[in-house]
């Protein structure tokens, strides 16, 4: 088996408690699409969080391409090759698709302390954005501020922020949620696109899309993982289907 | 030429067009206090104007950065004792006075900024707040340099070799110089790659850290950067009143300021010149009806937030569209 690109050891977090993340290990293969999937409440979010370095875990270790990254803040974590989405949306409402991209590959182009050069005309910035816009279907859209864009081209655009710092791992948190049939199939498209360029972490509630894309399947139940396999497997694995998929 | 002048005017928008016709009078004002023989108006839009540069670098954090702070006035009072102090020691070279100030207010950004930048939303406003009244008290306490009945500055910056700034036309036209010089700079800031950050720290932070910024290091020097200009504006305001006291950085002085920006319109670039002209003749006026003209403007301001929140700048708006 290839080496784990983003890995964690018995993970735990607890919120007054309730333990949030029990023992949890997992591990990530470059370019596999690896959905982590369980009930609400599951603790899916948090995990996804300890992560990307938005939470601190009262113990256990996360490894990235080795290396411990247990107590690196986001913004660091971001330069190694990590990116999130939110479950809720969280783009920069008030400026265009393109500034919104143009922004997070910004991040990633040296400091910002530069004062005095605008950006709406600088190619450095505006090429890569576009470059991505496209990819992910909303270059149309580029003038468009975020709050007029519909909940699924929001979705998107989030991927696309995240695909603008050059990551080697994208953590996905529900990037179908509340998208309707339409929305949800192009989403798919584009992360179908994606693989094999990143490893993705994919959380979702949407069984066809975790179906239709995953390498492998987490499950996880009142944080703790019950069972990792293939998609195949996990339908058949008796734990799961008592647990989480309903006894059929 | 004139033709593409002609419609270069007509395509301007209804803000533009304010905005212009505004600085044209105030570009002429001390002929026109000359020709009504109004002394009175020149030292208002003196004030204005001066106002203004404080103002306008209060949006630049607030407005843009989202950093509400409510010790804005301290930077005031560093600028204008920076004037006052050296010229109690007969120092009056007006180049050290004003790198002073600024030094100093950029100083007091930085240490205050560090701290208040570590908490968020209401906590962010006590603390900035805090800062400004220990500013506030700290110069009350000092008698050396007249405690809290403040101190007269009998003799203006001198600027040897350079002007003289003893003619309050001429110290008129140097303060509406740098408030243009200083709206020209916050345009650039805001639409820089710095100036895009700090807007996005505004807009979504935990986003900004998910892809890759130290957000912190970034509004503390947005923090440094509207405190220095800040300071500048207390310079000339020591050079205009020539009587300063602690009482210029008493919080409800930094509430006045935020009250120009949020009737001007905050995040706008001339919200703040607008908002400042609005509130000091709204003042003028209504303190001539009554002395409890604060009352009468608390409504107003009321009206204002609940009917339009993007304040004079947002209603210019709402017409065009119209």
């Amino acid at each position: 088996m290839a080496e784990a690109i983003l890995k964690c050891i018995d993970l735990n977090k607890d919120f007054g408690g309730i333990a949030a993340t029990e023992h949890v290990d997992l591990e990530l293969l470059p370019n596999e699409i690896h959905a982590v999937i369980g009930p609400n409440g599951a603790g899916k979010t948090t995990l996804i969080s300890q992560l990307a370095g938005d939470l601190m875990p009262d113990s256990g270790q996360v490894l990235f391409e080795g290396r411990d990254i247990t107590r690196m803040s986001s913004h660091k974590r971001s330069f190694l090759g990590l990116a999130r989405s939110f479950q809720i949306t969280s783009v920069f409402l008030e400026m265009s698709v393109r500034d919104n991209v143009a922004l997070a590959a910004q991040a990633h182009q040296g400091h910002s302390f530069k004062f005095w050069k605008p950006t709406h005309n600088d190619e450095s910035l505006t090429k890569p954005a576009m470059a991505i816009l496209e990819k992910v279907g909303l270059a149309e859209r580029k003038d468009l501020a975020a709050s007029a864009m519909s909940h699924g081209e929001r979705r998107q655009l989030e991927i696309a922020m995240a695909l603008a710092t050059k990551p080697k791992v994208l953590l996905l948190d529900e990037p179908m949620a509340g998208m309707g049939g339409e929305e949800s199939a192009a989403m798919i498209t584009t992360l179908k696109a994606l693989k094999g360029e990143n490893s993705m972490l994919l959380i979702e509630h949407d069984m066809d899309a975790v179906f239709a894309l995953a390498d492998r399947i987490t499950v996880l139940v009142y944080g703790r993982v019950i069972a990792t396999g293939s998609p195949s497997a996990i339908r058949n694995n008796k734990d799961v289907k008592h647990a989480y998929l309903g006894d059929t | 030429m004139v033709e593409t002048r002609m419609n270069t005017l007509k395509n301007m928008t209804l803000t533009q067009g304010v905005v212009l016709a505004l600085l044209c009078l105030f570009a002429v004002a001390p002929v026109l206090t000359e020709a009504l023989d109004q002394s009175f108006f020149l030292s208002l839009a003196t004030r204005v104007v001066i106002l203004s540069i404080a103002a306008v670098s209060l949006n630049l954090i607030l407005g843009y950065g989202g950093m509400v702070s409510f010790g804005h006035a301290a930077f005031i009072g560093i600028g204008a004792y920076a004037v006052g102090i050296p010229a109690y020691y007969e120092v009056y070279n007006g180049f050290y006075q004003i790198a002073i100030a600024i030094g100093v207010a950029a100083l007091f950004a930085l240490i205050t900024g560090a701290i208040s930048l570590r908490t968020k939303g209401v906590y962010f406003i006590m603390i900035t707040m805090a800062f400004g009244q220990m500013a506030f008290y700290a110069l009350v306490s000092i008698e050396e340099y007249g405690g809290d009945d403040g101190l007269v500055i009998e003799t203006r910056s001198e600027f040897p070799n350079l002007l003289s700034i003893e003619n309050n036309v001429v110290l008129y036209y140097v303060c509406f110089v740098f408030l243009l010089a200083t709206i020209y700079l916050v345009h650039r800031i805001i639409n820089s790659r710095f100036g895009m950050v700090v807007r996005g720290c505004k807009s979504n932070e935990r986003r900004m850290q998910a892809v890759g910024y130290n957000t912190y290091l970034y509004k503390l020097t947005c923090y440094v950067i509207a405190g220095a200009i800040c300071g500048f504006s207390g310079a000339l305001l020591g050079n205009f009143t020539s009587f300063i006291s602690p009482e210029m950085m008493d919080w409800t002085r930094s509430g006045e300021l935020m009250f120009m920006i949020i009737l001007g319109g905050t995040g706008s670039l001339f919200g703040p010149f607008i908002g400042t002209i609005f509130y000091l003749m709204i003042e003028e006026v209504l303190s001539d009806i009554t002395i409890y003209w604060q009352l009468i403007f608390g409504a107003l301001l009321i009206l204002l937030v609940l009917f339009a929140p993007g304040g004079i700048s947002g209603l210019l708006k709402k017409w065009e569209a119209k």
